[in-house]
């Protein structure tokens, strides 16, 4: 299956004369002495993923990590310095700025940290802006857009101006807009931290109810990493401008690649994200098992109840495939440890 | 009439693409038909001007039916006007052989229409009560003696001497300084202001030496004493940085620009029939200046006595 | 790479000024003694060296070189490709322009002008400044001054047309394209420090005299706050609508017409008012090369010393400065109101039946009931004259006395290269070694141009101005700041000073003080302490309340709060007030020429009405130029705020 995205050895470096850093000496310096020496500002440094058709695919990393340059390099909102981008197959670099701006108007849109609303115009036109750019006539682009307000829960406020609005409602217009369009690919730029936190759940539920019925591929970007659990099919980290791993939530909390992704995910109920082979243990000769196996996909927090109850440890089975055993102690061991008491 | 403008203006523009370039008259053609033609008056900035220009304005409108627009210009750019078309007749000019030479004979836009009647005198002036303490004062070699009197805030620690508007022509600054003259040449700005000041001068006899003109109505309330300087010949004015000599007398008269007297109209032709005398004008003056007038009710008195005087200029 | 990219704006600007005030914090007892030694240099200098201040020559080689340019373009006005297909063209469009908007106002009629503007205010801004702009035009009427008002707002019209038409794409290009925006930066800095008087003389040498002239003078005028204005609303717009609206693909087109221009209509809004307000000052000056209008009232009225009726005039110039201000400051306070757009055409539909129902009456403005301040206003002026003159003389004097005289005499009889050096020196110590190298080529540039003692004149009277200026209005802003009430009541007298034309006053400083330079300061520190005290009292107010209630929490009284807390804090406030009021001052003084001020402003005028003098009135402009360029860089080094001025 082609990725629906894919980038190569992306390089975004701000700065003088920056299309001198990729591939010379002075890529392989760290951030701060790169600065320090030409002026220059990697922000994006020999990135390289895939994103698989439908999949949500989230980038995550603390403020200056360079995630939302990545993000802008993707439609060229930034121009990247160096290296390879593909949409759909098409490589991105080489597009003229027409078939740029179609790929703009048609393949990706993106949704904003800020909104990015245009104050001047009423949500319907709001959302109707993209068709509008494109030449769309004025009924068929407000049938479309109202359509999309209803989808997103917002029927009814269509001659609202944005600022009358609350920020949650705000961004239910700003992804109104972004689907307006029809695009195959979403860019979601830190779109719910602007948010308060309780708005903020409604909305990663509307993301992925719309996942669930639009089936778009999805690319989010965001700091937080409840948000970025919760959301992902595989997530990556980014930090400094690199990325460090990518990876499903499972292996990113499982096996972290390092200390800084072991520290990201230190606060991350192990419980809610583990599945029980990552804590099995191999039967000890002649033990006695219960009946019933369980799949080795289960989430931990939802087997505690039966092994817990059972009498002997329970086999963990990979469809035919015997994995181990767990049993009460794993259990236990499995809840408790995702705390470090102890600072490392 | 202003749309008749706009389109010509309009057209202009376009033909004169098409045939080459547009001249600094193009767009102030007046429309030629029978009606009677806007006469454009300059107003230049003193009250004698402004007398001749009152009178003539009110007979052109109210006797002879003919619009009138005055417009406040100095001497120079009234002059420039007839280049522009802005400008059809200057009523009251002094001199000016060198405008006469660019706009009469080199560029050909303006032509002369006889003398107003009025003799122009530019002098020094002290206030009479002056001449009585200081009977010597009124000879240029002595005024050096008094210059102490005339010390005032403005003058730099010599004497004062007050002159005028800007654009009045004068020798004052080149006689200072080759008469060697202890003074400082003031500007006050305006004839009005001159005029104030000279009032002033003789109510609270205060000291005053000052640059003044004939025809002029304060000298019909009060009396003004010309300084003596060296008398005027042929000539002796001609650089205007050597000048140590007098003012000349001046034969005061009107110009008006070609094409105002091409057309020839009855406008143009009572312009030039136009003469009347010092104190005629001295009185209008009187009117404007004292008595409260405006424009139109100082003529108006004075066309209504004195019939006799203008209806001749009126071409039958 | 030509699709719309994005880029980060805000961050270098930051940086700069940052650079800009570190140096200063450290060598600030190091800069005190250079300091010394440098006035102690200047002073011994000065002793040594003193002229003894002759009079300019009239025949300096810069006026004949002006004369020589004079001839040429007279004798080649109708000849010279650069005229006869370039500049007659321009005038001939700007007169097309002036016919149409004058066809179209008088076409009106007086009733459909009235109704016209009422209902344009109504509309656009709401029914309050409807009612004032009803009350205001018929005001024209009462005064007697219809046709006078109605060339006035003529000419404003068609140079704010033209100034917005050549104004609005370029503040969008100096915004949009780097090196745009450079190039204009400069230009526009000594635009905006041009002085009104020194563009006229060039104007009617390259246009003649007339109302093409008048509005390309004035459009030069207002035009830098257009293109200013323009600029900083369009670079102020969010970047996260625009990086939203190019991720849609909007193409380059599309994201001017469809987001920058409308998220910046409020600031395109106060654009026009700010040009609107700066073309209608100009307007009235240009009376002088003989545009029509109320200026022509104001200049008669002047040179007969009629204060009265220069005051119906002036009366008039404030009511339609005032109507169109509130027009157009509400109509951008609405742009951020959103309306219903159904009852704006009900609106607006109601309104053209009404003007063009009141197009067709015929009302005669002369059978209004007339009123006219001028008798009164004479009176109060002969009874001032009469009782005050002691006075008024005597501050006159003392001022004379004691300030100008002595100031000027030091000034005239310094040598022009110990000026320049002087210049250049305590330039290097306040703005640093860029503006000082302007400032002492612009001295040295007046003193090639042989105008040395008049331009020194010029400048003894702006210093006296100045500190007066900054007297008066340090201490008001101070009192308004610490007093609200009195704040409030002040406020609305500064707003009305600042709409008002410059011209209007030279009317009471003439009636107080006659003609001398004194008027001249007197005019210029009534045009100049409202933006002072605005300056002042902001820079006071902004003083952190933390720091304040620190300093009182130890035990300040107010009057040390004062000194040692609140001014020094207040110091950018205070200097930018000191920039901008210089620069009002030296425009205000050389117009004060007029009225017998003298010097460069006198030179202006005489040059522009004397053939002879022609040389010498440009070269004086000129001077004029130069020495606010000086002024306005030994100051600048007070601030770096590079945003509108005025």
């Amino acid at each position: 299956m082609t990725p629906m995205i894919a980038v190569a050895d992306l390089w975004k470096v701000f700065g003088p004369r920056a299309e001198r850093v990729p591939g010379s000496a002075l890529a392989d310096l760290p951030r701060a002495e790169l600065r320090a020496r030409t002026g220059c500002l990697a922000a994006v440094r020999d990135v390289s993923f895939e994103v698989r058709p439908g999949e949500v695919f989230v980038v995550m990393g603390l403020s200056g990590s360079g995630k939302s340059t990545l993000v802008r390099c993707l439609t060229r909102l930034i121009e990247p310095t160096s290296g390879e981008i593909s949409i759909g197959g098409e490589p991105v670099r080489a597009m003229t700025p027409k078939r740029l701006r179609d790929l703009r108007r048609r393949q990706v849109a993106m949704v904003f940290q800020h909104f990015g609303l245009l104050p001047h115009r009423q949500v319907l036109d709001n959302v109707a802006y993209g068709l509008e750019i494109q030449g769309v006539t004025k009924a068929e682009r407000h049938r479309k857009a109202t359509e999309m307000l209803a989808l997103v829960g917002l029927d009814g406020q269509e001659h609202h101006y944005p600022d009358q609005l609350s920020g949650g409602m705000q961004q239910r217009v700003g992804l109104a807009r972004a689907l307006a369009t029809d695009p195959e690919v979403l860019l979601f730029d830190e779109p719910f931290s602007a948010l308060d936190p309780l708005i903020r759940r409604d909305m990663q539920a509307e993301v992925r109810r719309l996942h669930a019925e639009v089936g778009k591929t999805l690319v989010f970007i965001t700091h937080d990493l409840a948000e970025a659990l919760t959301l992902g099919d595989r997530i990556a980290v980014l930090r400094d401008g690199e990325l460090v791993q990518v990876g499903t939530p499972e292996e990113l909390v499982g096996a972290p690649v390092d200390s800084y992704v072991a520290d990201f995910v230190r606060d991350v109920p192990r419980s809610d994200v583990l599945t029980l082979r990552w804590i099995v243990r191999d039967p000890a000769p002649g033990e006695l098992v219960e009946d019933v196996p369980l799949p080795h996909g289960t989430v931990i927090r939802d087997a505690v109840h039966r092994v817990m109850r059972a009498e002997r440890p329970i086999q963990v089975v990979d469809g035919e495939k015997r994995l181990g055993v767990i049993d009460a102690d794993q259990m236990l061991a499995a809840l408790v440890s995702h705390h470090r008491q102890v600072p490392a | 009439m202003r749309s008749i403008r706009v389109a010509v203006a309009a057209t202009l523009i376009v033909s004169l693409t098409a045939c080459g370039g547009a001249t600094s008259g193009a767009g102030e053609d007046k429309p030629s038909d029978g009606a009677k033609a806007t006469v454009n008056l300059a107003i230049n900035p003193w009250v004698g001007y402004e007398a001749n220009a009152a009178v003539i304005a009110y007979i052109l409108e109210k006797k002879m039916g003919y619009p009138v627009e005055k417009k406040e210009l100095k001497e120079e750019i009234a002059w420039q006007g007839f280049e522009t078309g802005e400008v059809d007749a200057i009523v009251e000019n002094w001199g000016h052989p060198d405008l006469k030479k660019t706009y009469i004979e080199d560029k050909k836009v303006a032509v002369e229409v006889g003398p107003t009647g009025n003799d122009g005198i530019i002098g020094w002036y002290v206030p009479e009560w002056m001449t009585q303490q200081y009977p010597d004062i009124t000879d240029y070699k002595n005024l050096n003696k008094y210059a102490n009197l005339f010390k005032t805030s403005e003058s730099k620690g010599k004497g004062q001497f007050l002159a005028g508007d800007p654009s009045f022509v004068t020798n004052d600054e080149a006689l200072v300084t080759n008469l060697k003259l202890d003074y400082t040449v003031v500007y006050s700005g305006s004839e009005a202001s001159i005029i104030k000041a000279a009032q002033q001068a003789t109510a609270q006899k205060k000291p005053l030496l000052f640059y003044f003109y004939e025809p002029q109505w304060l000298f019909a309330k009060e009396k003004y004493v010309r300084v003596k300087l060296p008398t005027y010949t042929e000539g002796c004015d001609k650089d205007p940085k050597k000048v140590a000599c007098d003012y000349p007398d001046y034969v005061l008269d009107k110009i008006a620009s070609k094409k105002f007297a091409d057309a020839n109209s009855t406008a143009y032709q009572f312009i030039k029939n136009f003469k009347w005398t010092n104190d005629d004008q001295n009185i209008v003056s009187d009117y404007l200046t004292n008595q409260g007038m405006d424009d139109d009710q100082a003529a108006e008195k004075w066309v209504n006595e004195h019939e006799a005087t203008w209806k001749p200029w009126v071409p039958a | 790479m030509s699709a719309p990219t994005l880029t980060r704006p805000g961050g270098r600007v930051l940086e700069k000024a940052a650079e800009a005030d570190a140096p200063r914090r450290g060598g600030a007892t190091r800069r005190r003694t250079a300091g010394t030694v440098l006035i102690v240099l200047a002073v011994v200098a000065y002793l040594v060296f003193r002229t003894d201040g002759a009079p300019d020559s009239d025949d300096a080689a810069a006026f004949r070189f002006f004369d020589s340019v004079r001839d040429w373009v007279d004798a080649n006005r109708d000849t010279s490709p650069f005229f006869l297909y370039g500049i007659n063209y321009v005038r001939l469009g700007v007169r097309l322009l002036v016919d149409v908007v004058q066809a179209g106002l008088y076409g009106l009629g007086f009733a459909g002008l009235v109704a016209a503007v009422s209902a344009i205010a109504l509309v656009l801004a709401g029914w309050r400044t409807g009612l004032l702009a009803f009350l205001g035009f018929l005001a024209f009427g009462v005064l007697g001054l219809w046709d006078e008002s109605v060339d006035t707002l003529v000419l404003t019209l068609s140079a704010v047309l033209l100034s917005v038409l050549i104004g609005v794409p370029l503040g969008v290009l100096a915004a949009r394209v780097r090196w745009v925006g450079a190039t204009l930066r400069p230009v526009l800095d000594v635009m905006q420090i041009m002085p009104t008087f020194a563009y006229l003389a060039p104007m009617t040498l390259l246009f003649l005299i007339g109302e093409p002239a008048a509005v390309i003078a004035t459009m030069i005028y207002a035009v830098p706050a257009t293109i200013r204005i323009t600029a900083l609303g369009i670079s102020e717009v969010p970047p996260t609508a625009v990086e939203a609206a190019t991720a849609l693909g909007s193409t380059r087109w599309q994201l001017l017409s469809k987001v920058r221009l409308p998220m910046a209509r409020t600031t395109l809004a106060l654009a026009v008012n700010q040009t609107i307000m700066l073309a209608l000052s100009m307007v009235v000056i240009t009376a002088l090369i003989d545009a029509p209008g109320l200026g022509q009232n104001i200049v008669n009225a002047l040179e007969r010393v009629n204060v009265g009726a220069a005051f119906n005039a002036g009366v008039a110039i404030v009511i339609l400065a005032v109507v169109l201000d509130r027009i157009t400051t509400n109509a951008a306070r609405q742009t951020r109101i959103h309306h219903a757009r159904r009852s704006r055409l009900i609106q607006t539909g109601i309104a053209i039946v009404v003007v063009i129902a009141a197009a067709l009456v015929t009302i005669n403005p002369e059978s209004l009931p007339q009123w006219s301040a001028a008798a009164p206003v004479n009176d109060l002026v002969g009874w001032i004259e009469l009782h005050w003159f002691d006075a008024t003389e005597g501050i006159k004097n003392r001022v004379s006395e004691f300030l100008l005289n002595p100031l000027e005499s030091v000034l005239v009889t310094t040598p022009w290269w110990l000026f320049v050096a002087a210049v250049a020196a305590f330039g290097t110590l306040v703005s640093g070694w860029r503006a000082a190298l302007i400032a002492a080529l612009s001295a040295a540039g007046i003193a090639g141009l042989g105008l040395w003692q008049h331009s020194m004149q010029t400048l003894a009277t702006v210093l006296v101005a100045i500190l007066l200026t900054m007297v008066i209005g340090v201490s008001v802003g101070v009192f308004c700041a610490r007093h609200d009430r009195l704040a409030t009541a002040v406020r609305p007298v500064l707003d009305a000073a600042q709409t008002m034309p410059s011209f209007v006053y030279l009317l009471p400083a003439v009636a107080l003080f006659g003609n001398s330079r004194f008027t001249a300061i007197v005019a210029a520190i009534i045009f100049a302490v409202p933006p002072v005290v605005r300056l002042v009292e902001r820079g006071v107010r902004d003083v952190p309340p933390t720091v304040v209630e620190a300093a009182l929490s130890a035990g300040s009284t107010p009057r040390q709060l004062l000194w040692k807390v609140q001014l020094p804090m207040a110091r950018g406030g205070l200097l930018l007030a000191a920039n901008q009021g210089i620069v009002m001052v030296l425009a205000m003084v050389v117009v004060g020429g007029l009225v017998g001020a003298g010097a460069l402003g006198y030179d202006v005028v005489a040059g522009f009405s004397q053939r002879e003098l022609f040389g010498e009135g440009l070269a004086a402009g000129l001077a004029i130029v130069l020495l606010g360029i000086l002024l306005d860089r030994l100051t600048q080094g007070f601030h770096d705020s590079k945003g509108p001025r005025r």
